[in-house]
């Protein structure tokens, strides 16, 4: 059994996001473990592209200020590695396809598979191209995650049949970022994806605060929360892990009331 | 697969887009044969953009380099000086048979741009284009011509601040407000239906190019040559003489400081198979797929990617890729402004560089087209501070 599901075991989840290498691998490592420790169920680790064309500017400046330090799919590879001898809560990759594609869609996927790194988010990878990497993944046990956007009407059912892990629902129109107000109606994406399958749907995008964390995951299974993260990371650098954890427990706490 | 050139093409876009181009894709289906469509479109052309662009024989050209006879394509000659306005006129028109009420876009050198802004004007759409930070400076001008237009400009700042990031900002743009906007891309690049799209909106150039030839000189001719950022003037000339082996058909590639130098724009000769902007395709990126910050002295071919069919053309062998660099072109813009009295843009000077090449290796009874994608007006300031004299527009 894929360990993703086991994030959705402890009521509701809760899903932080930052970017590997942001502003270094050691912040990056001390985060991890606050936010593990503050009851983050499942963590979502970027691996930095050049050009992410799916994120706002926040956390296109963390991929700029990790790519920045040097960090490159080998040595997040290895800080994995090193990771996964103690912190055992499921992690999930989130990057773009061209990493995969660039490193070898087998290489990359195995060794996600051989490090115990549960997933694999690719935003630039809609339903009709996942084929060259979804059976690679299926071999290796690691889930390829689907995602369901407000605009996906007609194509929800047939993406929610084939998901895997758990599904992404994004929350809104646009790119990644902090949004004061989330109109969308989730509600009734998430009716259709219930019928088509039993996965966890968690939502993300534009998500910051405690009461919009509650509101989603009272709509859904689980937040997913990383422009907000990301930010203090910004803010903080090397001194965030501490703030960060502060943050994941006051998010976890909200999500646990939905 | 759907809009597959062999391995390349298809549609690397986030899920909010999908639906877009899904929906693109019908209304282009819908359209494209539809008689009317056609009908109104060819009056654009015709009346309002000024096709059939010339096809000139460049006679003094032919004597000097002493080869093939040279004839040029005179896509500058078209309104708002550059082939831009074949793709966007059609674009436009299909967006408004959309019901689609305003066009983002993004541009490199401004003139896919400019032509955007104009269509715009024309059709009563709103408008709103971005353009890298670095370029806005090296074409000021065109950026003027775009807020006379009425579109609104707004310069990336992001990544290396020219065309990749423009293009990256459009589609950012487009995963905000989908229900009345049309992406209106420059290029034969991006998710499908785009690269299919832009190629037949640009076909007529080869279209006439073949009338008008067979016109004048009763047959094909035995090169065609062509400069390739995302490559839709390329195509568009390369169209209709794809099932013609007898004919030549070379992407002139911008190579900035050189192939063998970090500072170059030639996908073909230096970049490797890749996913990004959509498509899967060649771009110059590094071993972990980064993509690299490209560069050449033409801001419209300052792009680290090529067309998916490009890209295919050059797998099968059906077409050739050369590398020109800034100097070969600087000489050309030059030469063809002192021999013909005519001042190519700058990316269009690449492919008249390579011809200055070839065509004193071809014979007399040769025949060889230079596709001259857009006028030189832009350039000049640019061209003369390349040369040290301190010129600002």
């Amino acid at each position: 059994m894929n360990k993703i599901s086991t994030a959705f075991q402890n009521g509701k989840a809760f899903i932080p996001f930052l970017t590997c290498g942001d502003p270094d691998l050691e912040t990056t490592e001390n985060c991890i473990r606050a936010m593990v420790e503050a009851g983050a169920d499942l963590i979502e680790l970027g691996i930095p592209f050049s050009d992410p064309t799916a994120e706002g500017p926040v956390i296109q400046e963390a991929n700029l200020r990790a790519l920045t330090g040097g960090v490159t799919t080998d040595k997040v590879f290895d800080f994995v590695r090193k990771l996964r001898r103690d912190v055992t809560a499921p992690l999930v990759f989130m990057t773009y396809a061209n990493v995969v594609f660039s490193y070898g869609a087998e290489r990359f996927i195995g060794t996600c598979g051989e490090l115990g790194v549960d997933g694999l988010i690719l935003p630039d990878l809609p339903f009709e191209e996942k084929g060259e990497f979804a059976d690679v993944c299926r071999r290796h046990g690691v889930a390829l995650i689907s995602m369901i956007a407000p605009t996906s009407e007609n194509r929800v059912a047939r993406i929610a049949r084939e998901a895997e892990g758990f599904i992404y629902l994004v929350s809104s129109l646009g790119v990644t970022g902090v949004r004061s107000e989330i109109k969308t109606d989730l509600a009734s994406i998430v009716k259709v994806i219930r019928e088509k399958t039993d996965l966890p749907v968690a939502v993300g995008f534009g998500i910051s605060t405690p009461d919009q964390a509650k509101k989603m995951a009272s709509l859904s299974d689980g937040a997913i929360v990383g422009s907000a993260i990301v930010k203090l990371l910004a803010q903080y650098g090397k001194d965030a892990p501490a703030v960060v954890g502060a943050y994941v427990k006051e998010m976890k706490a909200a999500v646990r009331e939905a | 697969m759907a809009g597959r050139f062999g391995i390349h093409g298809g549609q690397y876009i986030p899920e909010t887009l999908m639906n877009a181009v899904l929906e693109l894709e019908e209304a282009y289906e819908r359209y494209k044969n539809d008689p009317e469509f056609d009908r109104e479109l060819t009056a654009l052309l015709n009346d309002y953009a000024g096709r059939p662009s010339r096809l000139y024989f460049a006679e003094k050209m032919t004597e000097d380099l002493g080869g093939a006879k040279i004839y040029l394509k005179r896509e500058d000659l078209n309104h708002t000086g550059a082939h831009k306005i074949n793709n966007v006129l059609g674009q436009a028109l299909l967006a408004k048979k959309m019901g689609k009420t305003r066009l983002i876009a993004e541009t490199g050198a401004g003139q896919h741009g400019v032509a955007t802004a104009t269509a715009a004007a024309l059709f009563g759409m709103e408008c709103v284009v971005f353009m890298g930070e670095e370029d806005t400076k090296r074409q000021a001008l065109n950026v003027y011509r775009m807020r006379l237009l009425g579109a609104q400009v707004v310069p990336v700042t992001t990544g290396t601040a020219t065309l990749k990031d423009a293009v990256s900002e459009a589609m950012r743009e487009w995963t905000r407000r989908i229900a009345d906007t049309h992406y209106c891309l420059g290029s034969v690049m991006g998710p499908h239906p785009f690269p299919t799209i832009v190629r037949d909106f640009q076909a007529v150039i080869s279209k006439e190019i073949k009338e008008q030839l067979q016109e004048k000189e009763g047959r094909l001719p035995d090169a065609i040559l062509a400069c390739v950022g995302g490559g839709s003037n390329a195509i568009g000339s390369f169209y209709h003489f794809i099932n013609d082996p007898t004919v030549r058909l070379i992407g002139c590639e911008a190579a900035g400081r050189g192939v063998d130098t970090f500072e170059t724009a030639a996908t073909i000769a230096t970049g490797k198979l890749g996913i990004f902007h959509g498509m899967k395709s060649y771009f110059c990126q590094d071993e972990f797929g980064q993509i690299a910050p490209v560069y050449s002295i033409s801001a419209g071919l300052d792009y680290p990617g090529v067309g998916p069919e490009h890209a295919w053309l050059h797998d099968t062998g059906r077409a050739e890729y050369v590398p020109v660099t800034d100097d070969e072109a600087v000489n050309a813009f030059e030469y063809l402004a002192r021999t013909e009295g005519i001042i190519p843009a700058i990316e269009s000077a690449h492919a008249v560089a390579h011809a200055m090449k070839l065509a004193p290796t071809m014979g007399r009874d040769k025949l060889l087209v230079i596709t001259v994608s857009g006028r030189g007006d832009k350039d000049c300031a640019a061209i003369a501070r390349y040369r040290g004299e301190d010129l600002h527009e």
